[in-house]
């Protein structure tokens, strides 16, 4: 590292940015956050603890088939004779997982690409043609072809759900930089002679992140839906494993005579679902309510 | 002209409204009393947040209910109390016997409808008339405020307009119903000069022949000696004196009033003694900007927005580039910074032609020129402590952490800051005090050319008095060059040693302030003065 770089991140500590403190009180102030974040953190909790607690969701039990929900077994039982309550609680931890990997990932690189665009005026038409083309792409049908390319895997699931999602990020990135970058504190940067990449990390990438966060929770909302869907439609995650899809497209066929099979787990994908996007509209409102219109 | 058996059109006595808690005092507008006769023009005049604008939005009872509430007084509307009234009623009242006029035309008239019919809305709403009648009573009004050609320009939509077009749209819509009191509330602060000349002598002209009454809420006191009869001068919420035109102007009594109107800058140019000629530290030649492409898939228009501007700048001197806008006086000013890139020319920048220069090799010449922002609110990054904005800089060219902050410290007490306020960020400061701390970013660059773009025109008038001041005071401690754009004129006549009058794009004249204010040569320049505001008003000094 150069002494100039060195001085900078002196100058950047000693010139310490502090953070806005009202910020933080005005988030847990927020009912939506407050009731949406307290629901998912008990979510992630069982989804990490319940596992552990509850009987292993792939033991048959010939005997205790298609029984309904009782004491012993408090969502009932499937065609198997396997514990539905241990089913949800393990399958809580797919759609997490999910969600929140297909959120990081295609935020990750959809502000990368957004910045791009945004800013590097050449590259712009070819990125966002490109985005476009991918956007055209439903999401089912690309699964379905990546799978029976390259098998079914968690992995192959979230890549499926992720390069749909990647190009909404990318819009709205390239959107904010596009506002930004004409700001006069941005050209007043230029004319300092400051270097693209500190002009795009010290101006431009702080404005973009309340949003982003934002958008984090929409995509990770619609990824653990499709998800879902994918496992219901049985192509996504491989069928031995317990996602809430696949309990609902298993219980599908004795859904007339033991319709808790696809209850629980609906409810379940429908309270977490829930639960996201209400945190989602907390954080829109505290973090920038001028937001709000731009998704 | 205000005949006193008359009961006047507007009465306010004692009004006050309540701020909601935790604003920086206690009420919008506190005690305030005065009145409007028939055919009497009333202006307001205060700074920003000096309460004029919530009086005249709670006189027509626009103010919103939760945040604002009138606690106190009563304001008379030809006698009526409006403060008692119910929504349904205020309705009835705005249009018929009150009208209001905005500062922005493009905003307030609906882009989707065509403007006759935006007049005609207001006619549908409170008059009994058939369709027919409505249309010729709306052409009649659009005549009434002289615009050309009202049949045919009954169907534009806004967009197709002028800025000062639009501004008699939204007059006629005001005065369609023929109410007795018009409330402007700054209507001529978006237009240019010329156009706004043109807009007060119409509402001057056709108060005079309805008799209506006009309150003229304005933070120019040019616009007010051009208009107005009587005056009220606010601060803080507080009406501090009133008067007729010429006492105020010419011998305000409260401290107030002699500030604001010691601050006007006159429109004619002090002496000043004639520089030495001193090196050239900025030269332009042939340079042109030209905006759209034309091409074999483009249709589009080419909009030259600046043709063969040449301009010399020497150390110690300032000079003055003044026009309305879309002259390209910014253009100009951000072609020569590298902001945008200019379509030819050179621009020689100690002995180097930066025109056409790579971003590589240009950094090293981006230290000599430095330029300050019109919009204080804008130009500081909001997310960064001033001192962060002020070392950014000089440490990209190399200089440490600690030398960087000790200049910057010596710069803030330079611009009249403490050094201690290094670490606030940049909405703790009001809107001059942030100039101020642009003006140290740019010096601490330690330019040779300074740029002003606008630098002091969103400022109040006792703050743009400050600053240019300090903007005079460092070109001369720096021995600096200063390229000055505003479109001003009394601004440009009190710094500028010499003026580049612009017009779509083009320099129309140059020459030394004094002599291109006392002898204009080109009729776009006698027409700029001629449109200036108070120019015949000596204001009290």
């Amino acid at each position: 590292m150069t002494d100039h770089a060195q001085d900078a991140i002196m100058a950047d500590a000693v010139l310490s940015e502090h953070e806005d403190p009202s910020l933080l009180a005005g988030m847990l102030n927020n009912r939506a956050i407050f009731w949406g974040g307290g629901l998912l953190i008990l979510f992630a909790l069982i989804a990490a603890i319940g596992p552990f607690l509850t009987l292993d969701p792939t033991e048959l039990n010939p005997i205790k088939r298609l029984k309904s929900p009782s004491a012993e077994a408090w969502f009932g039982s499937d065609f198997l004779g396997r514990d539905i309550f241990s089913r949800v609680i393990y399958g809580a931890r797919v759609s997490l997982v999910v969600g929140i990997a297909v959120a990081l990932i295609s935020v990750g690189i959809g502000l990368i690409l957004g910045l791009v665009a945004g800013y590097v005026r050449v590259l712009d038409a070819v990125i966002m043609r490109t985005m476009d083309g991918l956007m055209s792409i439903p999401a089912i049908l690309l699964a379905i072809a990546l799978i029976s390319l390259s098998g079914a895997t968690l992995g192959t699931v979230i890549l499926a759900i992720v390069i749909p999602e990647v190009p909404r990020v990318v819009r709205l990135v390239r959107a904010v930089v596009l506002t930004v970058r004409e700001e006069p504190y941005v050209e007043a940067a230029i004319a300092a002679g400051t270097r693209l990449p500190l002009i795009l990390k010290r101006h431009i990438l702080p404005n973009t992140i309340a949003p982003l966060i934002v958008q984090a929770t929409y995509v990770c909302a619609s990824a653990m839906l499709t998800e879902s869907i994918l496992g219901f439609l049985g192509a996504g995650i491989p069928p031995e494993i317990p996602s809430w899809g696949n309990i609902m497209s298993e219980g599908r066929t004795y859904f007339q005579i033991s319709p808790w099979i696809i209850f629980f787990p609906g409810i379940g994908l429908a309270l977490t679902v829930l639960a996201v996007n209400i945190v989602g509209d907390g954080l829109r409102d505290t973090l920038d309510p001028r937001i709000a219109r731009k998704i | 002209m205000n005949e006193i058996s008359d009961t006047p059109v507007l009465e306010i006595k004692g009004l006050s409204v309540l701020l909601p808690d935790g604003a920086d005092r206690e009420f919008a507008i506190e005690e305030v009393s005065f009145s409007i006769g028939r055919s009497e023009i009333v202006c307001i005049v205060g700074e920003s947040g000096s309460g004029k604008s919530v009086t005249a939005f709670t006189v027509m009872g626009l103010i919103p209910k939760k945040d604002l509430v009138p606690v106190a007084g009563e304001i008379l509307l030809h006698g009526e109390n409006l403060l008692g009234k119910s929504d349904r009623q205020m309705r009835r009242l705005r249009g018929e016997k009150m009208g209001m006029v905005f500062q922005e035309p493009m905003t307030a008239l609906n882009p989707v409808i065509k403007v006759g019919d935006q007049i005609a809305e207001i006619l549908e709403i409170h008059a009994n008339m058939s369709a027919s009648a409505r249309k010729k009573r709306v052409i009649e009004t659009m005549e009434d405020v002289s615009l050309p050609e009202p049949v045919k320009m009954y169907n534009s939509y806004p967009h197709q307009l002028s800025g000062g077009q639009r501004q008699r749209i939204m007059i006629a819509m005001a005065l369609v119903l023929e109410p007795g009191l018009l409330i402007a509330d700054e209507p001529t602060t978006a237009l240019d000069v010329t156009t706004q000349a043109e807009v007060l002598e119409l509402i001057r002209d056709i108060q005079a022949r309805h008799g209506t009454g006009v309150m003229f809420i304005t933070h120019d006191f040019g616009v007010v000696a051009d208009i107005a009869d009587r005056v009220v001068v606010m601060q803080n919420g507080k009406v501090v004196e009133q008067g007729t035109r010429d006492e105020i102007l010419s011998a305000p009594s409260h401290p107030y009033t002699k500030m604001l109107i010691g601050s006007v800058p006159s429109l004619t140019p002090p002496v000043r003694p004639i520089p030495e000629i001193a090196e050239t530290a900025l030269e332009a030649k042939a340079l042109n900007k030209t905006y759209g492409r034309v091409g074999f898939f483009e249709k589009g228009r080419l909009v030259k927005a600046a043709q063969n501007v040449e301009l010399i700048l020497r150390r110690g001197e300032t000079l003055g580039v003044v026009g309305e806008s879309g002259s390209g006086k910014s253009t100009v000013a951000r072609c020569v910074v590298r902001l945008i890139d200019p379509t030819s020319g050179d621009i020689n920048v100690a002995g180097t032609n930066i025109a056409q220069m790579a971003e590589s090799e240009l950094r090293a010449y981006r230290q000599k020129i430095q330029i300050v922002f019109q919009d204080p609110y804008r130009s500081l990054n909001p997310r960064r402590t001033v001192g962060q904005s002020i070392v950014e800089g000089p440490m990209n060219f190399g200089l440490s952490g600690t030398e960087a902050q000790s200049r910057a410290e010596n710069l803030m007490r330079i611009v009249g800051l403490a050094p201690e306020a290094l670490t606030r960020f940049p909405h703790q400061f009001s809107g001059g005090q942030r100039q101020r701390i642009c003006i140290a970013r740019a010096l601490a660059m330690e330019p040779r050319v300074l740029i002003a773009d606008e630098a002091v025109s969103a400022l109040d008038v006792s703050v743009q008095a400050q600053v240019l001041r300090l903007l005079q005071d460092v070109r001369e401690r720096y021995d600096l060059a200063m390229l000055f754009i505003t479109h001003d004129l009394r601004v440009a006549a009190q710094i500028c040693d010499r003026i580049m009058v612009m017009q779509r794009g083009v320099v129309v004249e140059e020459g030394r302030t004094s002599e291109v204010y006392a002898n204009p040569q080109h009729p776009y320049t006698r027409s700029l003065l001629n449109a200036a505001p108070g120019r015949e008003t000596n204001f009290a000094r």
